[in-house]
């Protein structure tokens, strides 16, 4: 026999009744405490809109605990879901259609086949309704969702299926005659800029926007930013004193969208229309202080951001060295700074040597540096050595795992959910330093091939052009990375090469065009 | 009772005899045949030196530099794994005859090896195997499998290897070939390998 107290939630067992008759009251009177005294009731915050194709409809939104959350109902009433409440086995199950999501009432934890995922609060009761944490949507419901659900937190709004509605964040900035009006759009979004009498009007192909719009001082030529009369507009009051406008679109600065810059010039003693800056220039560095403007930080679809080259050896670590005397330590300087002025110059990529002197450097340190900034790529740049003098041409590595030894593999990554400061919790991937390269040995060997390919068409290459090897190096850089022997210093011809402009440079443009062929081919993370 | 104990005694006594006669006696007579046998093979003059030999395969670097080839060789036979490890590398580290050519530095001596029980062997070698190093990464590759396939590939009880110079662990030897942990047999460095 089992009593169940609805209002508490807890459970009693019928040991806990025959040990004392007397209790039962007692319970009963709690129960009907806990009716009469409801709990703090939870306070109500501003509503999130759910939009689809056809309406907006408001979805409720609890404050507890200083968390906002929705309740499930609701969730399941707009998402398609079926809540079930295991209370024997302490769980709620969310089901999307084949997809099953696992609450545990005391854990901020959702649980997909296995995977954890971790919610900034525990899945909280009032009455007969379960309520979860805002992110639960965006973190547990919209990856096993049949439909796309994107949940957009500083503008409250829950879009549901395909909806097409661009971030878009505006800035005025007075710059003397000319005032100008800058548009960050994300995803970039076709749009009109025409005038309507003292208006001007920004016309998006979307569906909705999902606007920041931040006016500035009036001025001459500008007066303020506003919506329009359709979901799909922005319109900007003109000043009194507005002659002429122009309008241009760049890359946004910040990746993936447009950036629009609207340039409203005013009427003075010399027109200075002309002096407007021309498309293609890059536009200051946003001036907001009030906050970041609500877009994507993400690389350039394709992109590569940092490069970090490693010049082989270096200091009292000579490495191989030629019968004239010619040093690997200096080769691998030498080429490695013909290849970051050529990378910077033409991608205009940020590239870091991991040394830029004769200094030796420890392996790890040499991974550090393409860690700890980030970067990209990682290419090692080596000169070779054979007992056999006669051995030449350049080679390619990239790492091989020693599948039966005890190496890299058996080590394995793994998520941790940490406190984050100021409550909640956070999920950190754990990289152990020894299986860094372990997930980048795809893009890797595509790297690798690129690098051989583009070599082959100006140097001569070894009969064993492109291998693995369990280099030391390669081991803890997390991110795409290979090895390069530029060639034999133990051949007399290959010595003198090495030494050479012309050498060094084919190298370093072979380089380049592996690394400009890697990024078309979407190599990139 | 006493007739009991003695039974009893009688019964451990056999149990010892006969333990002994299957676990040392037998082998070691066994064995003494056997070396009996392969005296009787060699060469009548050289009976009474009689080592036992097996035969083991050593590794050079090929004549195009761009593999290691096996070279069968005949080292003395030990029963015991660290032992026969060792007769084999010594004949490893020994000066190439020509026209091969050993990816090993010169004047490297072995200063120990150790097997453990999971099939790690460790070799212990002088500080010349790196400080006398050329360095490329090709021939540090060729060094370092030619030791470690050396032992694999001829001792079924020794699966990975793992270098060490002058008793102590190492990253690498020249800068390239991570020596951190023990490393397996790797047949793709060799050609035309006969095992």
């Amino acid at each position: 026999m089992t009593f169940y107290c609805t209002t508490t939630g807890k459970q009693y067992n019928h040991r806990t009744l025959n040990v004392s008759r007397l209790l039962a009251p007692l319970l009963a009177a709690v129960c009907l405490l806990s009716i009469a005294l409801p709990a703090q009731q939870p306070a109500s915050a501003l509503p999130y809109t759910v939009v689809t194709k056809d309406a907006r409809r408001p979805l409720a939104v609890r404050l507890m605990s200083g968390q906002e959350m929705f309740a499930l109902d609701d969730l399941a009433r707009f998402f398609g879901l079926t809540v079930r409440e295991d209370t024997q086995a302490g769980a709620i199950t969310v089901t999307s259609g084949a997809q099953t999501i696992v609450l545990s009432p005391q854990q901020p934890l959702a649980s997909i086949a296995g995977r954890m995922i971790s919610l900034p609060a525990a899945p909280a009761r009032e009455g007969r309704t379960w309520f979860v944490p805002v992110d639960f949507v965006s973190r547990a419901l919209a990856p096993v969702a049949t439909s796309r659900i994107d949940l957009r937190k500083p503008s409250r709004l829950v879009l549901l299926g395909d909806i097409r509605m661009p971030r878009v964040a505006s800035r005025v900035e007075p710059q003397g005659s000319i005032t100008r009006v800058t548009l960050d759009v994300a995803p970039a979004t076709p749009h009109t800029v025409a005038q309507d009498g003292q208006r001007l009007v920004v016309r998006f192909d979307a569906d909705a926007l999902d606007a920041d719009l931040r006016g500035g001082p009036a001025t001459d030529s500008f007066q303020n930013i506003h919506f329009g009369d359709t979901p799909q507009t922005v319109v900007i009051d003109l000043g009194p004193r507005f002659a002429s406008f122009r309008a241009s679109d760049q890359p946004a600065p910040a990746g993936g969208g447009t950036r629009i810059a609207i340039d409203l010039a005013a009427q003075t003693e010399t027109p200075s229309t002309q002096t407007a800056t021309p498309p293609g220039q890059p536009t200051p560095p946003p001036v907001n202080p009030e906050g970041p403007p609500p877009l994507l930080d993400l690389p350039p679809a394709g992109g590569l951001r940092a490069i970090v080259i490693d010049p082989g050896h270096g200091g009292d670590d000579v490495g191989a060295k030629g019968a004239q005397g010619t040093l690997e330590k200096n080769v691998t300087l030498a080429v490695a700074r013909r290849l970051k002025a050529a990378l910077e110059a033409r991608l205009g990529v940020r590239v870091l040597l991991t040394r830029d002197a004769d200094q030796p450097v420890p392996s790890d340190q040499r991974a550090a540096v393409a860690n700890n900034n980030k970067a990209d790529l990682f290419v090692s740049l080596h000169a070779n050595a054979s007992v056999r003098p006669h051995v030449s041409g350049a080679e390619v590595f990239y790492l091989a795992f020693d599948e039966n030894g005890s190496g890299p593999r058996s080590s394995q990554a793994g998520r941790e959910t940490l406190p984050v400061v100021g409550g909640g919790s956070r999920d950190i991937d754990i990289t152990p330093w020894q299986t860094a390269q372990v997930g980048h040995l795809d893009q890797s060997t595509a790297l690798a091939r690129a690098v051989e390919g583009a070599l082959r068409e100006r140097i001569a290459m070894s009969p064993r052009a492109l291998q693995q090897a369990p280099f030391r190096v390669l081991v803890g850089a997390n991110m795409p990375a290979v090895l390069v022997e530029m060639g034999f210093l133990t051949n007399a011809q290959q010595e003198h090469q090495l030494q050479s402009d012309e050498y060094q440079n084919a190298v370093a443009q072979a380089l380049l065009d592996a690394i400009v062929r890697y990024r078309a081919g979407g190599g990139t993370r | 009772m006493t007739r009991r104990r003695l039974a009893i005694v009688a019964i451990v006594v056999f149990i010892i005899v006969a333990g002994w006669f299957l676990f040392i006696g037998l082998p070691a007579w066994y064995a003494a045949r056997r070396e009996q046998v392969v005296a009787a093979a060699a060469k009548p003059a050289a009976a009474q030196t009689a080592v036992r030999k097996i035969t083991a395969t050593i590794y050079y670097v090929a004549e195009d530099g761009m593999a290691l080839v096996p070279v069968q060789t005949e080292v003395s036979f030990s029963a015991a794994v660290p032992e026969q490890a060792r007769a084999i590398l010594e004949a490893q580290l020994a000066p190439a005859a020509a026209p091969q050519v050993s990816a090993i530095p010169g004047g490297v001596t072995l200063r120990d090896v150790y097997v453990t029980e999971r099939g790690d062997a460790f070799i212990d070698l002088s500080a010349d195997i790196a400080t006398k190093h050329p360095g490329g990464s090709l021939d540090e590759i060729f060094t370092v499998y030619t030791l470690v396939n050396a032992l694999t590939v001829n001792l079924p009880a020794i699966q990975r290897v793992q270098i060490l110079v002058d008793g102590k662990e190492v990253d690498t030897l020249a800068g390239h070939v991570d020596l951190r942990h023990p490393l397996a047999k790797s047949l793709d460095w060799v050609v035309h390998d006969t095992h």
